[in-house]
């Protein structure tokens, strides 16, 4: 069946949950342009000899063709697009900087939108005020300055805005200000702790 | 110092150098009407870069303040949760412009292109250069992973057909803030007919976005 393989990229990412990146299906992908070159060559054929032999029974074919080169050409799109808003939303998570595991699952085209997805938001939050404005921070509304946390990993040191150095340390717990933590708390480097 | 810092700011007040009446007050008021309207409208509202560009001097210098302010003072942390407070609302504002404009970006750049001299633009500066930047990207991504690839006549999609536009047929809650009459409301189903409301000053209803767009940009009702 025509398109199978191209809707079976689709499905792929619609059986992952909100999120989730799967790794790239190079193969999938070229096998879908196998396929559709293949059609293309099949129609040019056909399509010459409708000109010149004036063969009109091929006609509904060519367009059967046609049509799967489309919905071909779209599922393809949707498969590329819909991976872009979730490396987008990576971002967002996890700051400037993804970890290597979610890079490995990555073309090296993503790697480069992700690259200039970055320095466009860059520069948008620079050019809201002079220090820039870090719109990515202050997620959730802040109930209070300070939370309690705790380590979940040894993140090594850290400083908080009055200059003082803590160590992050596993399972240590902290009293900090909740706009130095947030972005740690999205690494999962810090938990909440809520009590 | 400590004027300068209380409640929230009547600090603009003393020390502002542009010439607007607003105060401090009316500014975050302001700045928390348009924030609710972009989070509950399904398409994006005219920029607001003159609330936001006040609200940022503003933070700049209450942060300024909260500088010289002794460690420890008990009025300080109170300030300084009120900035938070304030960025938060900020930030949040021009994250939901800001997803919007990813979410919808050809439509977003084509309303922008037909718009007429003289019209204010829906974007901002920046907002502006962020969605061209964008639209490229994606599109020379697009190409080079899948399309240069396939035949010679698929090798272009339309992005205004193929992202999805805003829907402006969602329903929304809305306060009314200035009396409005006759407000034609179309039909729901085939056997209803159209018909027109009043909506009272201070009431609020459930409506179709489409049907109140006018109102909103023109701030004769909130949306909430």
């Amino acid at each position: 069946m025509f398109c199978e393989k191209a809707v079976e990229l689709v499905r792929e990412l619609h059986r992952m949950s909100d999120g989730q990146l799967p790794a790239f299906n190079e193969d999938g992908l070229r096998q879908v342009l196998q396929e559709m070159q293949t059609l293309y060559e099949q129609n040019q054929r056909d399509v010459n000899e409708v000109k010149s032999e004036g063969r009109a029974d091929l006609i509904p074919s060519i367009k059967l063709r046609h049509c799967c080169l489309l919905r071909n050409q779209r599922c393809l799109t949707a498969y590329l697009y819909d991976r872009v808003l979730r490396i987008r939303a990576l971002r967002w998570a996890y700051g400037s900087v993804l970890p290597g595991s979610v890079q490995f699952h990555m073309c090296a085209e993503e790697l480069q939108w992700f690259s200039q997805y970055r320095k466009s938001l860059a520069s948008f939050m620079r050019s809201l005020r002079d220090g820039g404005l870090d719109i990515t921070q202050d997620m959730k509304p802040p109930k209070s300055l300070y939370i309690e946390v705790r380590c979940l990993k040894d993140h090594g040191e850290f400083e908080i805005d009055d200059g003082t150095v803590i160590l992050l340390k596993k399972n240590s717990q902290h009293f900090l200000p909740r706009w130095k933590c947030e972005q740690l708390i999205r690494q999962g480097v810090l938990e909440h702790v809520v009590s | 110092m400590s004027d300068a810092l209380s409640d929230g700011g009547s600090d603009i007040q003393q020390d502002d150098s542009h010439e607007d009446v607003m105060t401090p007050a009316e500014l975050i008021a302001k700045l928390e009407e348009a924030w609710l309207n972009e989070k509950f409208s399904p398409e994006l509202l005219e920029n607001k870069s003159e609330v936001v560009e006040c609200v940022m001097e503003q933070l700049t210098h209450m942060e300024a303040n909260l500088q010289r302010v002794k460690k420890g003072d008990a009025k300080a942390s109170i300030h300084h949760m009120e900035i938070d407070r304030i960025r938060f609302v900020l930030s949040s504002y021009l994250r939901s412009r800001l997803w919007k404009i990813e979410k919808f970006f050809p439509h977003v750049l084509e309303k922008e292109k037909s718009r007429g001299e003289g019209d204010a633009s829906l974007l901002s500066p920046e907002e502006f250069a962020f969605a061209k930047e964008y639209y490229a990207n994606t599109e020379t991504y697009l190409k080079a992973v899948a399309l240069k690839r396939m035949p010679p006549n698929l090798q272009t999609v339309d992005m205004l057909q193929s992202v999805p536009e805003p829907c402006l047929d969602s329903f929304v809650f809305l306060r009314v803030k200035e009396r409005q009459e006759n407000i034609l409301v179309e039909p729901e189903t085939d056997d209803q007919r159209e018909y027109v409301v009043d909506l009272e000053e201070g009431s609020q209803h459930l409506m179709r976005y489409r049907t109140i767009a006018p109102l909103v940009s023109s701030g004769a009702v909130q949306l909430i």
